[in-house]
């Protein structure tokens, strides 16, 4: 039992800490502001969710404490965690960021000039 | 430009209800565990801003229809009468006292009249935190 309490806590803060290392490395390495939001708003929010899920198992196991707080923080990273990186990448469009020169598709634009056109902005 | 914002705005709805709810829950735990009606206040009040950033100023005040320098001053008046209130019945100022009470559904419980102080600090960061954001956002 001890082996599979072991493992319960060890097996998601090891893979947290590794998607929190995989953010870190595609923000340096990634070429443009939308991949980086891609890389830090997907495996981060993962990342961090399985940190808590570890430490969770850790307090409910071998200190017997049910926290409900740790659950509702999981909840919450999972709602606000992606809608807080499409708030930004969405407002830097919006501003004028250019996506990388390699980009094929670009559905956005003609809507933001649709959007324009409607609102009599130039 | 006016864009179409419905993301933010489904998120702020559900969203604001978990942190009222946390807020409450780090209030009524302030005696025991960390918290209060300082952190407490703050999160409600941040669950507000959040109505504000999703929606906007005078969405929110048909929302929650408060006058918040009215509630600073209620809150004031709350905790100086705790605190006065001892000195009623002879005690010296700010004496705060306990008893234990076997409520319905809940069972034995300690009630704490610091408790009442702490639901006037609560309302007095509320109403100050809200007055500032809404005095600096509704600036032209």
């Amino acid at each position: 039992m001890t082996i599979l309490a072991n493992l319960l806590v060890i097996l998601p803060i090891s893979v947290g800490v590794l998607f929190i290392v995989v953010t870190a490395i595609g923000l340096i390495r990634f070429p443009d502001l939308y991949t980086r939001a891609h890389a830090a708003s997907k495996s981060a929010t993962l990342g961090v969710m399985s940190v808590l899920i570890g430490v969770f198992f850790h307090f409910w196991l071998f200190e017997n404490h049910f926290n409900p707080r740790i659950l509702l923080g999981i909840v919450f990273l999972f709602i606000t965690g992606p809608v807080g990186g499409h708030i930004m990448s969405r407002s830097s469009y919006i501003a004028g960021v250019k996506p990388w020169e390699g980009t094929v598709k670009d559905d956005l634009a003609e809507e933001i000039e649709r959007m324009k056109k409607e609102q009599g902005i130039k | 430009m006016k864009t179409n914002d419905v993301i933010i705005q489904f998120t702020a709805k559900i969203v604001f209800f978990i942190i009222f709810f946390f807020a409450i829950h780090i209030f009524l735990a302030g005696h025991y565990t960390p918290g209060g009606g300082f952190v407490g206040g703050l999160l409600a009040s941040s669950a507000i801003v959040l109505l504000v950033l999703a929606f906007d100023i005078t969405t929110v005040r048909t929302i929650i229809p408060v006058t918040y320098t009215t509630l600073t001053a209620v809150g004031l008046i709350i905790a100086l009468a705790t605190a006065s209130f001892p000195m009623l019945k002879g005690d010296p100022f700010f004496t705060h006292y306990f008893d234990y009470f076997t409520l319905p559904l809940i069972g034995k419980t300690s009630l704490h009249t610091a408790m009442l102080f702490d639901t006037g600090v609560f309302l007095v960061v509320v109403g100050v935190t809200m007055t500032i954001i809404q005095t600096i956002g509704e600036d032209e």
